[in-house]
């Protein structure tokens, strides 16, 4: 193969480390997707060019989500035309909304602030203004 | 028409010539045209995402959605695959030892096919994005663009079949009997991977584009959730032909740098066989790894981790790439004339794109990257740090094959020097944009986030330098291909050892190709 110690030694190397990046994204996603039992489900619809949540009480907001701090939350995200993609930047929440699907996401913010809700998947002409807030309140 | 200066012959003679060379040149043409179409593009978007709030250049989404579909259309398939095959047109049948292509009206068909498919693109300036997923692209996006969106990709997939039977057949049947397929030359061999991945493909998004089609005109709902669809079908589908398309775009970049590396390292190349597994290699994994385009869909935890194995095994391969490259440059005595700097800058590029790659892969964090300007960089880093500067080398190394003149290394020393801090300072600058979590194909950007549009301004200033490199790079093409002065043709840049290929093209309508 024309392949000597030193080309052995670097592939060897690279899958080591390929190992180690895989087994811990492993480790780390298995964690990540294990939402807790008391969370509270959020239903979370995107449609051209805006998005609704519904909280289990049946209240109704767009745009604009409030939630309390230190509770888990699941997101159950739908679309009702094209794909979206219902991103939190700041919480690393993240799952696109397909037309024909649920995905979940959830969350458990500690922190109280507002922070931006944006649509993270291409979805016409005003995908960039696509945007909502999330404001964690204090739990009182 | 700048080529072929020293005996010039009429252009009609060369347009409707089947000649290997002639048909390799047309594609050259062809794709560096573009790669200026798109380039200009690919400026009115830096320029404009430059001022956040305000209408510069393009006044409404509309049009910047379309501007960035046909930017991305154009760099992928109108440059990108039509340089790759016009260099393997001029090289591999020489490289093999035939007199052309196995068949060579196939050839100036399969050509042919670009200008028609490259005006049904332009024409119709679709705004679907280059992956045009539905169900966007079929319940929203406006016609006729979108339907000559999907008729332009169907003549241009064709072709790329098409060319891809053509150097499979060339390769594998028409090489010399005395040269074993192991001892072709490298850059031959990532022509073969690609061609045989591109017929393995292809087909796969030949028939998405037809269901999308049918479902535009409501004779089918494949992909279409309120007819009973599915859009993940799609993106299955797609991503099936375009990840391993990515390697498709790569491949013949890498073929490139295996060509000048050694030669210009005065040094055997470190090992053929090692170079030719990886091709091998990487053209069968690429095939395990589309899923990972697809995390975020809501994909179970199973099939996510399946796709990252998939993605995680590509990458020792490219590894192997690096590792040959720089142990044939080890210990030897390095000329850095403007092929090598952009070769050897092109290899850094590729380390970095790879390792951003590996982060992509790695579940968590592509929750964190995907969609945003991070994969914007990501890719912007393979496409012009690696394939861009491949392409590039290559073509410098060819100038004074082509047109028998040399080009000017000053001036090649400004495009390098400006090409490179551009690329760096352009998509490092957006991988950090990614982080800072700004998503991709955005109009305009809230102002809110102070270091979005610093982050904006400083990428935008690379893409200007970026710019400023290519227009130096059009103008010494076009300059001294007319004014340089004549190459030494057996030895253009005094390293010693034969400057290959001048010889062996004769082309029957026309004495030498070349000069």
């Amino acid at each position: 193969m024309g392949h000597d110690t030193a080309e052995w030694v670097f592939v060897a190397i690279v899958i080591a480390v390929l190992c180690y990046v895989g087994v811990d994204s492993w480790m780390i996603q298995k964690e990540v997707e294990d939402v807790p039992a008391d969370a509270e489900i959020i239903k979370v619809t995107g449609q051209q060019w805006y998005w609704s949540f519904e909280h289990p009480n049946g209240t109704k907001e767009v745009n604009t989500l409030h939630l309390k701090v230190n509770h888990a939350y699941k997101f159950e995200i739908y679309s009702r035309d094209v794909m979206h993609s219902f991103n939190i930047p700041d919480w690393v929440v993240f799952e696109d909304a397909v037309p024909g699907h649920t995905n979940h996401a959830w969350f458990a913010p500690n922190e109280v602030g507002t922070y931006p809700i944006q649509c993270r998947e291409y979805c016409g002409l005003l995908h960039y203004n696509m945007r909502g807030s999330l404001v964690v309140e204090p739990n009182t | 028409m700048v080529l072929e200066l020293q005996k010039p012959r009429p252009v009609w003679q060369i347009m409707f010539s089947t000649h290997h060379t002639d048909v390799g040149y047309l594609y050259l043409v062809f794709g560096i045209t573009f790669l200026f179409m798109g380039g200009v593009l690919a400026m009115i978007i830096r320029t404009h995402l430059f001022f956040p709030g305000q209408n510069v250049l393009v006044s409404d989404s509309a049009t910047f959605n379309r501007i960035f579909t046909v930017h991305g259309l154009t760099m992928l398939f109108l440059f990108a695959l039509p340089v790759a095959n016009g260099i393997g047109n001029i090289l591999v049948p020489i490289m093999v030892r035939y007199k052309d292509m196995a068949y060579p009206k196939l050839n100036a068909i399969a050509f042919w096919m670009n200008p028609v498919g490259a005006a049904l693109l332009w024409l119709g300036f679709a705004d679907t994005t280059w992956v045009s997923y539905a169900p966007y692209s079929i319940i929203r996006a406006p016609g006729p663009a979108a339907d000559m969106f999907i008729f332009g990709m169907k003549i241009l997939g064709i072709s790329s079949i098409l060319s891809s039977i053509n150097f499979v057949v060339t390769v594998l049947k028409c090489k010399h009997p005395d040269l074993p397929l192991r001892r072709v030359p490298l850059f031959a061999w990532s022509m073969l991977t690609v061609s045989l991945m591109t017929i393995v493909a292809m087909p796969t998004y030949a028939a998405a584009l037809i269901m999308m089609l049918t479902d535009r005109l409501g004779l089918s709902g494949f992909f279409n959730p309120f007819a009973g669809g599915d859009p993940i079908a799609y993106l299955h589908l797609f991503w099936f032909t375009f990840h391993p398309e990515v390697y498709i775009f790569l491949l013949p970049a890498i073929g490139m740098m295996y060509e000048i590396i050694p030669r210009f390292s005065r040094k055997p190349l470190y090992s053929q066989a090692s170079g030719v597994f990886a091709f091998v290699m990487l053209g069968i994994i690429g095939f395990a790894s589309w899923g990972h385009h697809m995390y975020s869909t809501g994909m179970d935890f199973t099939t996510k981790v399946v796709f990252m194995i998939g993605t995680l095994a590509a990458v020792p391969a490219s590894g192997m790439h690096v590792f040959n490259f720089l142990a044939t440059m080890w210990g030897g005595r390095i000329r850095f004339a403007a092929p090598m700097k952009f070769a050897v800058g092109g290899i850094a590029l590729f380390f970095s794109a790879g390792a951003g790659g590996v982060l992509n892969s790695a579940m968590p964090l592509d929750f964190i990257s995907h969609g945003t300007y991070w994969v914007v960089g990501h890719m912007h880093l393979f496409l012009i740090g690696t394939i861009g500067f491949g392409f590039v080398a290559m073509i410098y190394y060819m100038f004074p094959y082509v047109t028998g003149r040399m080009y000017n290394e000053k001036w090649a020393s400004a495009h390098f020097v400006l090409m490179f801090w551009g690329t760096v300072q352009t998509f490092f600058t957006q991988h950090l944009l990614g982080l800072e979590g700004m998503p991709r194909r955005v109009y305009d950007y809230p102002t809110d986030f102070t270091s979005w549009t610093q982050l904006n301004q400083i990428s935008t200033v690379g893409a200007w330098l970026i710019g400023a490199s290519f227009v130096i790079f059009l103008a010494s093409l076009i300059y001294y291909s007319a004014k340089g002065k004549p190459a030494n043709m057996d030895d253009p840049w005094g390293i010693g050892g034969k400057y290959y290929y001048p010889v062996s093209a004769k082309n029957p309508h026309g004495g030498h190709s070349g000069y």
